[in-house]
């Protein structure tokens, strides 16, 4: 048994809370970089040059990458051997997050309720996915989700029948519906598999995997590629504005489903897809 | 076609406009974002008067990041535009001339973008360090209790923004997609 303060998650979060919202992750800059090189749509080529001339005064001056800071997202993955003092985690992992949106000028973008919609005004609570995992580490993933972007992200529950076309044809349907309102080039996270909620929670973790990496299971890595290829040839392009970038990444997870049920969520990022994690 | 104009933009100014211009604006500009609108809406339903002149004024649609010490604001690019289709139209009818933001419009707001000889510009959607750079000064002037939401009235230099609606209602988002579509 390890014991670990809840106060070393505060500060964990509230560092990474910070640091991700000012310089994305190596595997984003990579990818935006690349896309500018890509593009052939002289506009879509300039704002490409507008999103990388972005990121260096976001590092370089600490203002964030985006005013939308986001609602922040958690996968806490804890090991089974560790032992919590200090406090309670889920009131730990708050207080980090307000910290690192207090002290790093970051927006305020969480209403308490969702009909009553009045700023919380320290952007909690957070949304947490915990699991409970081998070993006496813990391993904290922070994704703060931009919500142009978000609300573009669908659910569809297909019928086993449609297969494998019917996953393209809904991330297809997604991407295309999503166009200039997802603030793209977009990364897109899919879950296939799984139940209603099981898929969105899958895609939402697909989008913090490393946008340059592909799924290990053959069949999806495919799938990744080919659905790459096709949202880039939409047409919609930097900003929506036409172009061959509409996509950066297309990650996907998938997870054992119901012998009646093709549930696909695709959860739908910017851009500016903000992921970092920390093992402690 | 590259562009620079100045605020106060009038008709004749807009009628010069055409869908994929790249626009550097200079001047006085406003943010108002979700609760704003909301909060202006219901006050014009309950027969009250905006807290700004709305004539010839350009709304940005923006909810920036709070400013550091000794900084004039923090991160300040647009937020998605359809969320405040349902008030643009009244706006718009009582003289607003543009919006700035992303994201597709429905069919009532190009309509009264036609109707006003407004324009819909778009800046980048997650370029808010960048566009920041381009604001000299902001300045809280309504709704202040609404936070990032409140209205606040921006001086601008050269803001790099596009024309996506224009006053004949050329809709930039429907013609580019078609331009570099590919089908298979």
């Amino acid at each position: 048994m390890r014991e670990l303060n809840v106060r070393e998650i505060s500060n964990a979060l509230k560092d990474m809370a910070i640091s991700i919202n000012h310089e994305l992750s190596s595997d984003m800059v990579t990818l935006i970089t690349n896309a500018r090189e890509k593009e052939q749509s002289p506009l879509g080529k300039q704002i490409l040059g507008q999103l990388v001339e972005n990121m260096d005064i976001a590092k370089s001056e600490m203002i964030p990458v985006c005013q939308d800071t986001g609602m922040a997202v958690i996968f806490i993955e804890v090991g089974q051997d560790v032992h919590f003092v200090g406090g309670n985690i889920e009131d730990a992992i708050n207080q980090g997050i307000r910290e690192g949106y207090a002290d790093g000028y970051l927006r305020k973008s969480v209403v308490g309720d969702p009909i009553i919609r009045e700023n919380t005004r320290d952007n909690t609570p957070a949304v947490i996915h915990y699991s409970i995992v081998a070993g006496d580490k813990v391993n904290i993933t922070l994704s703060p989700k931009g919500f142009g972007s978000e609300n573009m992200s669908r659910v569809f529950m297909l019928k086993p029948s449609q297969g494998i076309e019917g996953v393209k044809e809904a991330v297809l349907t997604a991407v295309a519906e999503a166009g200039p309102n997802a603030c793209p080039p977009m990364v897109v996270g899919v879950g296939i598999g799984g139940t209603f909620e099981k898929c969105a929670i899958l895609a939402k973790k697909a989008l913090t995997r490393n946008a340059l990496s592909s799924s290990s299971v053959p069949y999806v890595a495919d799938l990744e590629v080919e659905l790459l290829e096709k949202i880039n040839k939409l047409g919609i392009g930097p900003a929506g504005l036409g172009g061959r970038m509409t996509a950066l990444a297309v990650n996907v997870e998938t997870y054992a489903t119901h012998i009646a049920g093709l549930p696909v969520g695709i959860n739908i990022c910017c851009h500016v897809n903000r992921h970092i994690s920390r093992e402690i | 076609m590259d562009i620079k104009l100045n605020t106060p933009i009038t008709v004749e100014d807009t009628a010069k406009l055409t869908a994929g211009d790249y626009v550097y604006l200079s001047g006085t500009i406003y943010t108002a974002r979700d609760a704003a609108h909301k909060r202006m809406s219901d006050t014009l339903d309950a027969g009250g008067s905006l807290p700004l002149d709305i004539e010839g004024k350009i709304l940005y649609y923006l909810g920036p990041t709070p400013a550091r010490p000794g900084k004039v604001i923090g991160s300040a690019g647009p937020t998605t535009a359809s969320r405040m289709d349902k008030y643009a139209p009244r706006l718009l009818d009582m003289g607003q001339i543009g919006m700035i933001a992303k994201g597709k419009r429905t069919q009532p707001v190009i309509d009264a973008v036609v109707r006003n000889g407004a324009v819909y510009f778009a800046s980048v959607g997650g370029a808010g360090a960048l566009l920041s750079k381009c604001i000299t000064s902001a300045e809280i002037v309504a709704y202040e209790d609404l936070g990032t939401e409140a209205i606040r009235k921006l001086e601008i230099k050269d803001l790099p923004v596009i024309v996506v609606i224009d006053s004949k209602g050329n809709n930039l988002y429907e013609t580019a997609i078609e331009d570099w579509k590919i089908e298979d």
